[in-house]
């Protein structure tokens, strides 16, 4: 008997919190923040599915219901993938050792 | 055009760039490459997916168009937020991840030709149970953070709303939208649908309206945990790995983050969420308030004088210092201490601030080397050995009452043991109890001195009577 693609991809998804479980815990309590701000962009990762949305439907018929839709949530995912990769980027330019600062 | 199996191996990547990305945050000196490597999962990812459609109609231009809108919005938003603002601009994103989601499920439902799940009223059952899911989560998640931003931002007040059988009302329409989960399955009709997630909305907003400001922090973690599930949903509608795995990473994130959040209150998760915290109580310790107990209270100079004859100093930064906008004039004043040759250190609490990690962000803007700052469980013993803690902002925190008292609601809670000073500087507006309510007995004790103020206009004083 085959076994259902559902079932790996269930595999995956279980093994996914597994790693995800040990990678968190060994995250800095000082670097909680930034943390936060890189899981919100990465999980803008949604977009592909926005971007297929969009890009759907053949010439002419562009502008179908699940198309705008996905045009809508290509904006959304935007602002955010850019928005949280930066401001992560400028929150993690700050933290500086001591040394650094005394050359 | 590339084939599907390419693809999924190029998604592969990207998803594990990903978990690189959160590892890199393990010590600050990786984590500017672990960003690196998150920004290029994303590029893949977004790339592979052009690739992948591959017979573009014109639609491309208005993909690109929108792509570029929403990264200029992104991209002045996050050069522009001020460090103090992080909290609202976090649990905004997190909207916008929720949202998102709902959206790409109503394509997914309107046109579910388009990623092979079927025809509309045709759709397979497994992948119709996937996209409510997805598009459930991904509700709650939009319209609880948005009743989390407007609270962070004070647009909306801090405190609990809480009515009769409010609890009770949440399970009732839990229950209601895994009924309409149900008949949606069998019947394929739109607008089960269509109510599911506006019910989702309103969840979302019941969920978060019970809960007080101080507990922000376990909501944004949760609503993180959220978002990171709702990603997953959708993940598994459109069979895409790298979605599947990042949303089970950010789901698990938000769910430890949720955890030592509440960790640090010595509260239960479902203590939180039912919420309601620190009504009552905080009348309470009001009236107790009127037997006025002795407090000393001092100025900036007497602080100055205290500090500049020490020789070590603990500053415990809280909620207060982000909100007076405190920390340059704090580092200012630590570089004036320094200079003296006096050991200075900060201690944070867990739950400092309104979001994990709030104070070290602030502190690390105001270029204090991170090396400096300590967590609880590092620099607890370190009081008993040090002259003067400079409480600036903080307060249920340090209350020594959760050691003490087993009738108090606080009771348990990990505290800082700033009591065990030799003597202990706190800088408050005035004596009114923080937000758990309970009165602070530190504040009463013979070796506090009490500098009534706001924390940046006090903390400048200090600096120049150090002079």
């Amino acid at each position: 008997m085959e076994i259902d693609p559902f079932i790996f991809r269930f595999s995956i998804f279980i093994l996914s919190i597994f790693v995800g479980y040990y990678v968190v815990w060994s995250v800095t309590p000082s670097l909680h923040t930034p943390l936060m701000s890189v899981t919100n962009a990465i999980s803008s990762v949604i977009i592909v599915g926005a971007i297929i949305a969009a890009l759907a439907g053949s010439p002419g018929k562009i502008f179908e219901m699940s198309n705008i839709f996905g045009f809508l949530a290509i904006v959304l995912a935007a602002i955010n993938i850019f928005g949280g990769f930066l401001v992560t980027q400028r929150m993690l330019q700050m933290y500086k050792k001591k040394k650094d600062k005394k050359k | 055009m590339i084939s599907a199996n390419i693809s999924a191996i190029f998604y592969l990547i990207s998803g594990i760039l990903f978990i690189l990305a959160l590892r890199g945050l393990s010590s600050p000196e990786s984590s500017r490459q672990g960003n690196l490597f998150g920004i290029m999962g994303m590029v893949i990812a977004i790339l592979v997916t052009f690739l992948s459609v591959g017979n573009f109609s014109e639609a491309v231009i208005y993909v690109l168009a929108f792509l570029i809108l929403g990264g200029a919005v992104g991209s002045y938003i996050a050069f522009k937020i001020p460090m103090t603002a992080m909290p609202e601009l976090v649990a905004g994103f997190h909207s916008l991840v929720g949202l998102a989601a709902v959206f790409v499920a109503i394509s997914a439902f309107q046109s579910p030709s388009v990623f092979g799940l079927g025809t509309p009223g045709q759709i397979k059952l497994a992948s119709l149970i996937e996209m409510s899911i997805g598009a459930s989560v991904g509700a709650i998640t939009f319209s609880g953070s948005i009743i989390a931003f407007l609270k962070l931002r004070g647009i909306m007040s801090g405190s609990p709303v809480v009515f009769k059988g409010q609890h009770y009302l949440n399970l009732l329409i839990g229950i209601s939208i895994f009924v309409l989960v149900f008949f949606l399955c069998k019947t394929q009709l739109s607008y089960y649908f269509w109510i599911i997630i506006l019910i989702s909305f309103i969840v979302g907003v019941l969920l978060i309206i019970p809960i007080g400001g101080a507990d922000m922090p376990v909501v944004i973690s949760m609503l993180n945990s959220y978002s990171g599930w709702a990603a997953a949903g959708i993940g598994f509608t459109l069979e895409n790995t790298a979605l599947i795995i990042t949303g089970a990473l950010v789901g698990s994130s938000g769910a430890i983050l949720s955890y030592i959040m509440c960790k640090g209150m010595n509260r239960s998760f479902l203590n939180v969420i039912l919420g309601g915290f620190g009504g009552e109580s905080a009348q309470d310790s009001k009236e107790k308030n009127k037997e006025q107990k002795p407090v000393k209270s001092g100025n900036a100079e007497d602080a100055a004088f205290l500090m500049k004859n020490a020789s070590s100093v603990i500053i415990v930064p809280g909620y207060g210092m982000a909100v007076a906008q405190a920390q340059h004039a704090l580092r200012e004043m630590v570089d004036k201490l320094k200079k003296n040759d006096i050991k200075v250190t900060y201690a944070i609490h867990p739950v400092a601030g309104r979001m994990p990690g709030h104070m070290n962000v602030l502190l690390a803007e105001a270029n204090v080397p991170y090396d400096e700052v300590f967590e609880l469980e590092d620099i607890n013993n370190d009081f008993a050995n040090t002259d003067v803690a400079f409480v600036i902002g903080a307060n249920d925190v340090t209350n020594p009452v959760a050691k003490s008292d087993p009738k108090s609601p606080i009771f348990g809670m990990p505290v800082l043991d700033v009591e065990k000073c030799k003597s202990v500087l706190f800088v408050k507006r005035s004596l009114s109890p923080g937000y758990a309510g309970v009165d602070n007995e530190l504040f009463y004790r013979e070796n506090t001195l009490m500098l009534f103020a706001d924390a940046k206009k006090m903390t400048e004083d200090i600096v120049k009577n150090l002079e």
